[in-house]
């Protein structure tokens, strides 16, 4: 969990799992194509990603498609928040973003 | 080079268990109604075999053949929703399992769901479920017990 955590504290690679949870399976220059970082940057975020399980990839033919491992952001889910909670946080962060895009 | 499928998602789960545990955690009745919400799968496992999972009430939620099967290594199956029209009319989707040993005595599960359409709506509707129930199955496997979230099937399903 240490290493999801790490991986998560970055801006960069949050960045790119917005855009991995956009649009599934991409290559690595299509993910560099919209973000303004070197192709050496996000190979490097893309390897923290992968070691920490959040981003899985697919090889096809030299290419290597990337998507987005939504599990282990599952298991933080299911170890904090409990069945009957998850109604209401669900409804707190309805509110919040119904609050914020007045 | 063949296209990459129009509609897929890629699970990966580390557990602490042995592939032939992970096998049966997949594929056998005693395993899956603890964790995957009281289901359970009818096949013989072996390629071109039937396959179907079924409800707690008796009804078929999912049916489909199996493609390749190398236990404990790889399953292949196909999976056509059963139980909610809208799904069933978008018919067959693949599924497969990839088990492989890690050093230090885990092993590492990929699981790809995928179909042959954009947007699909049966690979939407699945990929909620998955990464809870691979946190479940984990659990089952390291801890002996699941999650309390996919212990029973959905009353309003």
């Amino acid at each position: 969990m240490d290493l999801v955590f790490r991986a998560l504290a970055d801006e960069s690679r949050r960045a790119l799992l917005d855009s991995l949870s956009a649009k599934s399976a991409q290559t690595l220059g299509e993910l560099c194509s919209g973000l303004s970082m070197t192709r050496q940057a996000v190979s490097k975020h893309l390897a923290i990603l992968e070691e920490a399980n959040l981003v899985a990839t697919v090889k096809r033919g030299r290419e290597k498609l990337h998507y987005l491992n939504p599990v282990p952001i599952a298991q933080i889910a299911n170890r904090w928040i409990r069945k009957f909670e998850r109604a209401r946080v669900d409804a707190l962060v309805d509110l919040k973003k119904k609050l914020e895009s007045e | 080079m063949t296209a990459a499928p129009q509609s897929r998602f890629v699970y990966v789960i580390h557990i602490r268990t042995t592939p032939e545990k992970l096998w049966a955690g997949l594929t056998q009745p005693e395993f899956t109604k603890r964790y995957w919400c009281e289901t359970w799968q009818e096949s013989e496992w072996k390629p071109g075999a039937s396959w179907r999972a079924m409800i707690p009430d008796g009804r078929v939620a999912d049916s489909g053949r199996i493609i390749e099967s190398d236990p404990p290594r790889r399953l292949v199956l196909t999976w056509e929703n059963q139980f909610l029209p809208e799904l069933k009319a978008e018919g067959h989707s693949r599924l497969t399992y990839e088990i492989e040993p890690q050093e230090g005595g885990s092993v590492k599960l990929t699981l790809t769901h995928e179909m042959d359409r954009p947007n699909s709506k049966l690979i939407e509707a699945t990929s909620g479920g998955w990464p809870p129930l691979l946190s479940s199955l984990k659990s089952l496997l390291e801890t002996g017990e699941p999650l309390i979230e996919t212990t029973r099937w959905p009353e309003d399903m």
